[in-house]
């Protein structure tokens, strides 16, 4: 049996990764935006 | 307080099932392709290219070893991953590989070209279903067949920053091909056992340990001539040249103490774990020569 706090903190742990996950991709995506459409800066 | 099975799979665990030391070597070569192109592409290309190859492998990882949690539960060295230790549940495995492919594979297309998305694609599902699932259970050739998967990562780093095919990421393709089952033969040798108990037509368990060191021997020939053949076909420099000969004449001779060895206990294989590791070895380092050759000006 697993205590009701053990979830609530791997749901967080998870939580907090995906957020970290999920602003490096937008950032991804600015960079490869300026990369496919040419411009420098 | 909760039942076992409710628990969301921690972080760590999701991790494992990317396999990250397979994928380390997966994105070596493919980086390695990529920094073998005549002109390099833009930063954020080549780095979105090698995120998608380590992503597209760590799909294969989770497909892998969701289709292989009862086989992985017989063997000591896959029984304390994710999904046979009961830390997380399959349909979760599933789930996380499948959209961990698709991911890999669409981005790949939108932000380099499609023919490098379409490879990469090719790749996850001939490693999930003509290997995992079709070869590997069922014939001695599993390895062999199967070590293409493996090979792709060069030749997409290439053609991502390409956008087309040519000889030299074939040749690496080959390399990498020819270069499997010597690697993995050496390693199921001395886990020959956990191979049997899991019941995987692994070549030693088969065809036993004496023709498996006969085949490692074979295989490290043309894999030997696969490395050096760039080099007087003027494809790459004396760097590569070199290091190709000198660490394909050492991984041969390696095999010869193989093809000799008589033990049949993992504690007589001395000269199979050291094949096995100079293996690794061997494929960094060659691959390494091949970038250095690209970009050392002598």
């Amino acid at each position: 049996m697993i205590s009701d706090e053990e979830i609530r903190r791997r749901q967080r742990d998870r939580a907090r990764i995906m957020g970290w996950l999920l602003g490096a991709f937008v950032i991804l995506l600015f960079f490869i935006t300026l990369a496919k459409t040419g411009i420098n800066w | 307080m909760t039942d076992t099975a409710a628990l969301p799979a921690d972080w760590r665990d999701i991790l494992a099932l990317t396999k990250p030391r397979v994928m380390s070597l997966v994105v070596f070569t493919g980086l390695c392709g990529l920094l073998a192109v005549p002109q390099l592409p833009p930063f954020a290309l080549g780095f979105t290219a090698i995120l998608c190859i380590a992503l597209g492998a760590g799909a294969c990882g989770a497909l892998n070893q969701w289709y292989e949690v009862d086989v992985d539960a017989k063997m000591r060295r896959t029984a304390k991953r994710p999904l046979p230790a009961g830390r997380m549940d399959r349909q979760s495995a599933l789930h996380f590989g499948v959209g961990l492919g698709v991911f890999s594979v669409v981005l790949m297309g939108l932000a380099t070209n499609w023919l490098a998305a379409g490879l990469l694609a090719v790749s996850i599902l001939f490693y999930v279903i003509i290997y995992t699932m079709w070869l590997k259970p069922r014939t001695v050739q599993n390895i062999v067949i199967g070590g293409a998967a493996g090979a792709f990562p060069p030749l997409i780093g290439w053609v991502a920053a390409t956008g087309h095919i040519t000889l030299l990421p074939v040749l690496l393709f080959a390399l990498i091909f020819l270069w499997t089952p010597p690697h993995f033969w050496a390693l199921s040798l001395f886990v020959r056992s956990d191979y049997a108990a899991a019941g995987i037509p692994m070549l030693p368990v088969v065809a036993g340990v004496r023709n498996t060191r006969r085949q490692i021997f074979i295989y490290s020939l043309p894999m030997a001539a696969a490395a050096v053949l760039p080099w007087p076909l003027g494809l790459t420099g004396a760097i590569y040249g070199v290091a190709a000969s000198a660490l394909s004449a050492a991984f041969v001779l390696l095999a010869v103490p193989v093809l000799t060895n008589r033990a049949t206990e993992p504690r007589g294989m001395a000269p199979e774990k050291r094949l096995f590791g100079f293996s690794v070895l061997y494929l960094f380092a060659l691959f390494g020569a091949l970038v250095a050759d690209r970009w050392i000006v002598w």
